[in-house]
């Protein structure tokens, strides 16, 4: 059994490497979770040492997509945490309803189920038409898939009871074609996405939205790089509009705290001053 | 010797009811943290830290991000999260892939805890139908650390201590009813 993991002086040393060379900062993400990744993916691609593994990511720009695709956490579902998009349908579309235009800013969205879990709430309210919905993410291999809207039809059955605990009355299946194993999603949905890659770490603000879903990003995340994502997120948010996060997440001790009101139970804040 | 600075307890089907006598009877001045890493297969959802806490009498805390361990306390790994350690002794939560079809994953817990703690840790492995905290327990020895393994013969569902010992050589395997004295024999100051 291996038990000499990357070090954490390695780790240090090779995230410094990856800033100077492709301009990706992981200097920032919790330690514990990153050397946990990077871990996985030397002993899954069999470096004989951390000097080639290092080597390697220097010179080879192909491996270092290889490295962003296996370090960060993929993990996603549809309509997950019924209870927080039933409150999504009850309490916050009615007031996203009384804009002429919505703009919702998925962050950290993976391979796009969030936001097609969305754009359903959606089309329910009778609020597609007018919404636009906007997927981030600094991996660009879920982000082209997130854009086909395709997905394991082995889901679908979990998807569809997260959709009735979520309040849905409809059909779930009337949402997607099934072909062989794969499930496509409605183009209708996928007409009012816009997908694309975002690096919450380095790149800006680039428009202003009435909601913000972030959720089970920040836990990869030191505080010191979460409260300067709180900030990024506070600029890209009208006033009154609303910031949703993780199960496990809060807003309580980040620097935009003391003007966001929590909405119930769920992890949604609502934007209640402008920052003086 | 350097005194060991966390438990980290895995259970699965069948746990339960040993970690709430274990818990119940370590009394409330254990004098270091106790994590519990459980499958949970939302059986018990939202009540087991009540539960936990009515019938221990002990403070019990879901693990909360950023979170800094404290002696005195049992912290639970939240349900559909991996727990993980980090260096300053504060956790991070993780929702990457299953390990072994969990979520906490025993193993994930006992590699980051061991990474950080080395033989300042003692990982113990109770009953339950899954090969989780196997190899995690392995990884804790190798590093210096104390095993303890549930002995099958008293375990509800012997599969995974069963596993563990197939899998190392734990340096105790101790019965269900001896575990809490056991336990706080290793930790008495």
């Amino acid at each position: 059994m291996d038990v000499n993991p990357v070090q954490y002086e390695e780790l240090e040393l090779l995230l410094s490497d990856l800033y100077q060379r492709y301009g990706y900062d992981f200097s920032e993400y919790s330690k514990a979770s990153i050397q946990r990744r990077v871990q996985r993916l030397f002993t899954l691609d069999k470096f004989p040492s951390f000097a080639e593994f290092r080597y390697r990511l220097q010179n080879d720009s192909m491996y270092f997509r290889r490295f962003v695709e296996e370090i960060t956490v993929n993990v996603t579902e549809m309509l997950r945490d019924p209870s927080f998009y039933r409150t999504l349908r009850t309490t916050i579309l009615p007031v996203l309803a009384t804009y002429p235009f919505i703009r919702i800013w998925h962050a950290g969205c993976s391979t796009g189920e969030e936001v097609y879990s969305m754009a359903i709430l959606l089309k329910e309210a009778g609020l597609l038409h007018k919404s636009l919905l906007y997927g981030t993410d600094i991996n660009p291999l879920v982000i082209e898939k997130a854009r086909k809207g395709i997905f394991p039809v082995s889901q679908m059955q979990k998807y569809s009871e997260n959709y009735i605990q979520a309040g849905g009355v409809r059909d779930f299946s009337s949402y997607y074609t099934a072909n062989y194993h794969l499930a496509k999603f409605d183009s209708a949905l996928t007409g009012k996405m816009i997908f694309s890659t975002h690096n919450l770490v380095s790149d800006f603000s680039f428009n202003e939205f009435q909601l913000i879903l972030c959720r089970n990003v920040l836990i990869y995340f030191e505080r010191d790089l979460q409260s300067k994502v709180f900030k990024l997120f506070d600029y890209s948010l009208e006033n009154f509009g609303y910031l949703a996060l993780g199960s496990k997440e809060s807003l309580r001790f980040s620097p935009i705290a003391d003007r966001y009101r929590q909405v119930g139970r769920e992890k949604i804040w609502r934007k209640v001053h402008e920052a003086v | 010797m350097k005194p060991y600075e966390l438990l980290v307890i895995g259970g699965s089907a069948g746990s339960l009811q040993v970690i709430l006598s274990l818990l119940a009877t370590t009394g409330d001045n254990f004098p270091i943290p106790v994590l519990v890493v459980l499958h949970r297969n939302g059986l018990f959802e939202s009540s087991l830290e009540e539960l936990l806490s009515v019938r221990t009498g002990l403070t019990i805390k879901e693990v909360e991000e950023k979170e800094v361990l404290k002696p005195g306390i049992v912290y639970l790994c939240p349900a559909d999260y991996h727990v993980l350690l980090e260096q300053d002794h504060s956790f991070s939560l993780d929702y990457s892939e299953r390990v072994h079809f969990s979520r906490p994953s025993i193993d994930v817990t006992f590699r980051s805890a061991s990474d950080v703690l080395g033989p300042g840790l003692i990982g113990l492995v109770l009953s339950g139908g899954n090969a989780d905290g196997a190899d995690g327990l392995a990884y804790i020895q190798a590093r210096g650390g104390l095993t303890v393994v549930q002995d099958p013969l008293t375990a509800e569902v012997p599969y995974m201590p069963q596993q563990a010992i197939s899998r190392m050589e734990p340096d105790y395997i101790i019965p269900a009813e001896e575990l809490s004295i056991f336990i706080r024999g290793l930790v008495q100051r």
